[in-house]
């Protein structure tokens, strides 16, 4: 499990198979933010444009009608609506905000991606590293809470599963990716 | 030269804003997020010291939800998007 480092971040050693089931784990949840039929980046490019461009830009933007939540039950916990009870308010919100909230979900993954060792090893993360992969952590384990319907008792719920039930061992995994994300935020957090 | 537009009284909505009321960025419970990650969360992203971030934790935990910040729309709104990057079920509204 992590433990913190002397300049702020944290460490942590993991088997090959503990690293390949981490790259198993963020890839869907990368795949699923990448999601092509929920509109994209209103082209964050670097090249230089005019005051006439950004305004064109801006109209363009403001006439696309209001996303919805996405479909996805997963999608939709990643990216929840802003406004519990306004729905026209939460389009707005996601209008202007969901695309980045995308590319920053995805870029927490990347770092989870980039720092693991390809056949295990030792992951030693600085302190913005190891913030990316407490969030990243954390949107897996949403995606299994969504996916097994966890609740906050789910010791119980593994232990009313028939032991050969295919969920068993989704719900230690899961165990296992809180106890790994709990030992990071100690690592970190103090 | 040119003169700016005659302002024009729309007509008020029933759900336009009233402006002295401030809006408030809630946290739900979430079975999924941990208690020490809502903490820490709640301490880095407000700079709440510690005891404040884990009293607004159990609030969240035993009453299903707390308010963790109150303001302008525009900042509650920005809180909900951060936290949302965090994983956190955030939501705004303007107090009652």
């Amino acid at each position: 499990m992590f433990r913190s480092t002397r300049d702020g971040g944290a460490s942590v050693w993991l088997s090959a198979g503990e690293a390949s089931l981490l790259r198993t784990l963020v890839v869907p949840v990368m795949e699923l933010l990448s999601d092509p039929d929920r509109p994209n980046e209103p082209s964050k490019t670097a090249e230089p444009t005019d005051v006439l461009d950004d305004l064109e830009k801006l109209f363009a933007e403001a006439e696309t009608p209001n996303p919805d939540p996405p479909d996805d039950p997963v999608l939709a916990r990643l990216l929840p609506d802003a406004y519990s009870d306004d729905p026209a308010k939460s389009g707005e919100f996601r209008k202007y905000t969901e695309s980045s909230l995308r590319e920053a979900k995805k870029y927490f993954a990347q770092t989870v991606l980039e720092t693991l060792p390809p056949k295990g090893g030792r992951v030693k993360l600085t302190g913005d590293q190891a913030r990316d992969w407490l969030r990243a952590l954390n949107d897996v384990r949403l995606m299994f809470g969504v996916r097994l319907e966890v609740t906050e008792d789910f010791e119980d719920q593994i232990a009313g599963l028939d032991p050969k039930d295919p969920r068993v061992a989704a719900f230690e995994v899961y165990g296992w990716l809180g106890a790994v994300q709990e030992s990071l935020v100690r690592a970190i957090g103090g | 030269m040119s003169v700016a537009p005659a302002e024009v009284d729309l007509p008020r909505s029933a759900d336009e804003s009233v402006p002295d009321r401030p809006w408030l960025t809630i946290v739900w419970n979430d079975p999924v997020n941990l208690m020490s990650y809502v903490t820490y969360v709640f301490e880095h992203v407000f700079g709440f010291p510690k005891p404040k971030a884990e009293k607004l934790m159990l609030d969240v935990h035993h009453k299903g939800k707390a308010v963790v910040a109150s303001g302008t729309r525009e900042a509650m709104e920005r809180n909900v998007e951060v936290l949302h990057g965090y994983g956190l079920w955030a939501t705004v509204r303007q107090d009652t």
